[in-house]
């Protein structure tokens, strides 16, 4: 039955495609995190109201989330083919699109995470400061925890943003069900490995939104 | 206990500089309820707010016990401000945490390890009247049981002073009391300063032992609560009082009677404590060969003490009116005439 439907598909194949596809997105989603949260909380303590207040830091650091926030992801690619090179000696694989979806992704989930800090109740951080809070502790115990939901909705957005990505990465020899898609089933005009790469793709933004909204319910106190 | 001499805050804004606290002098004992009243924009919030460093005066010196809040920083002010604790108007709770996690909060930041910190909470959760709530979050709480968390979480760390910005503001009378009736108590039992900012001269009635009336930023008036209720120097002051002891229906009678009665003089007697004024007044009457008519008596509780006041219209010769003023004088009672407009 499914043979008839999908007669070019290779499962193997599509099986291993499809592990890529989760191996990019999962490491960049992990790096975009941490590197938009640092990115963020700068942006937001260095900021006009913030508590270290330094327009200095608070310059550079918008001036670099927004310059590679605004290159369209596929010329950042090209771009960083040579750091890609440098960095892991290939440009081929799960790994070489790596540096291109972190620094394509982190400072967009850094304006994120700045917007989310943004709403947290002024007076919160004022109470924290009252009872003699470090700034360290402030971040752990009243920035993050109080803008959790936003976070966690924030990243999702940009986990299912890279998946996207992960696909255009495909087309340049990354591998993952984009490169698959393209490469056996566009090219070779088999079209049904594209709609099956297409499938397992929706399946796996599906899951990706249904996690980030259970979680945001979790964690919303509100 | 607590010191300010000659306190300056000023604002650089974009065009000019605003004075949002100029050159105030107070002193605050120990253990006493200090209450300081102002409109809004008078810089209460300002000046509070030097007292646990999140804003720095421009001039002048804080003292809070023995601790120099405006020149300390760092971890020496981190440290003087466990001790010196605040509650705010919108009570500022982390909703993120329930309520046991919320006053448990500053003891993680004042670093007690977590089997003190389980009792020490429980402790504060009876001492607020909250049992069976400790695991609610702040957003299934009424705003009174929300301030009762906030009290909870200033007394954490067994302050010397708490500072209440407009605590009550946010609350409807009923629960103003409520809360007003803990502060008073955690005041008496813990020996514990209070200092409190508000609109509402209703709260300084209730609790506060003494009261500073801001105004532009500049202490105008300062004495017993008893003491300014019952003779208010500045006419800001009077204002405050007369929220409390004539309530918009009473004005309103008064101007009536005032349009109703076109002769005579309209007086308001003060009067303090369990002295009542009818030997006065009978007196008045007796005496002097003019009609006396009361408009208006109430009687009002402060924390010191009752006082009362009488308003009378005078009618009668202009001499003998003004002699019956000059008698009430001699006979030590507050005695104010009111202008009709
Ligand atoms: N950070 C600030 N920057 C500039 N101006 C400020 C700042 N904080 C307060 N002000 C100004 O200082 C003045 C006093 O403000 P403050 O908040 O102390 O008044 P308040 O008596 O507490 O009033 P309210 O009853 O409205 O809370 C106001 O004119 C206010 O605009
Ligand atoms: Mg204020």
């Amino acid at each position: 039955m499914i043979e008839q439907l999908f007669p070019n598909v290779d499962w193997d194949k599509m099986w291993e495609a499809t592990l890529e596809t989760l191996y990019m997105t999962a490491v960049a989603t992990l790096f975009t995190f941490l590197i938009g949260l640092v990115l963020g909380i700068l942006l937001f303590l260095t900021g006009p109201r913030g508590i270290y207040q330094n327009r200095i830091s608070n310059l550079i650091t918008a001036a670099f989330v927004n310059i590679f926030r605004s290159i369209p992801f596929i010329i950042l690619i090209i771009l960083l083919i040579p750091l890609t090179k440098f960095l892991l000696g290939s440009i081929r694989g799960p790994n070489a699109a790596l540096p291109a979806l972190i620094i394509g992704s982190a400072p967009f989930y850094g304006r994120m995470v700045q917007i989310a800090l943004a709403e947290i109740d002024k007076g919160v951080i004022e109470a924290a400061r009252s009872m003699g809070a470090t700034t360290w502790t402030i971040i752990r115990k009243v920035l993050l925890p109080e803008s959790m939901p936003a976070l966690i909705s924030g990243i999702t957005v940009t986990a299912i943003a890279l998946v996207g990505y992960t696909a255009m990465a495909g087309i340049i020899g990354a591998g993952g069900l984009g490169n698959l898609a393209y490469l056996d089933g566009f090219q070779r005009s088999r079209t049904d490995v594209t709609i099956v790469a297409t499938i397992l793709i929706l399946i796996i933004v599906f899951v990706i939104q249904w996690v980030g909204d259970l979680l945001v319910k979790r964690t919303d106190k509100r | 206990m607590i010191k300010l001499e000659q306190i300056t805050k000023q604002f650089r804004l974009s065009n000019r500089t605003l004075t949002a606290v100029d050159a105030v002098d107070l002193e605050i004992r120990e253990g006493e309820i200090f209450g300081i009243i102002g409109y809004s924009g008078a810089g209460k919030s300002t000046l509070i707010r030097m007292l646990n460093g999140l804003e720095k005066p421009t001039g002048g010196r804080v003292t809070v016990n023995g601790m120099e809040m405006s020149s300390i920083s760092g971890a020496d002010l981190r440290k003087a401000r466990q001790k010196v604790s605040m509650i705010f108007q919108h009570f500022n709770l982390l909703w993120s945490r329930t309520v046991a996690e919320n006053i448990a909060f500053p003891l993680e930041i004042a670093g007690v390890n977590k089997a003190e910190r389980e009792p020490r909470v429980r402790e504060l959760i009876r001492l607020v009247g909250l049992e069976g709530r400790e695991d609610a979050y702040p957003s299934e709480l009424s705003g009174g049981q929300k301030q009762r968390v906030g009290i909870a979480r200033a007394l954490a760390n067994e302050p010397d002073v708490l500072l209440c910005d407009e605590a009550t503001s946010a609350l409807d009378p009923e629960t103003t009391d409520s809360i007003l009736d803990l502060l008073t108590d955690i005041n008496k039992r813990l020996n514990l300063t209070i200092v409190l900012i508000t609109h509402e001269m209703h709260v300084i009635r209730k609790i506060c032992h003494r009261v500073a009336v801001m105004e532009a930023g500049r202490v105008v008036e300062m004495g017993d609560v008893l003491q300014v209720f019952r003779s208010p120097q500045q006419p800001i002051t009077k204002r405050f009082v007369s929220q409390v002891t004539e309530s918009p229906d009473v004005k309103q009678a008064i101007s009536q009677l005032v349009r109703e009665n076109p002769d005579g003089t309209l007086i308001r007697l003060g009067f303090v404590g369990e002295r009542t004024g009818e030997p006065v007044l009978a007196r008045l009457i007796r005496t002097f060969d003019i009609d006396v008519n009361i408009l208006q008596a109430n009687v009002s509780q402060t924390h010191g003490g009752t006082f009362g006041s009488i308003i009378l219209n005078l009618v009668g010769d202009e001499p003998a009116v003004a002699e019956a003023v000059e008698f009430l004088h001699s006979e030590g009672v507050e005695t104010e005439v009111i202008e009709r407009d």
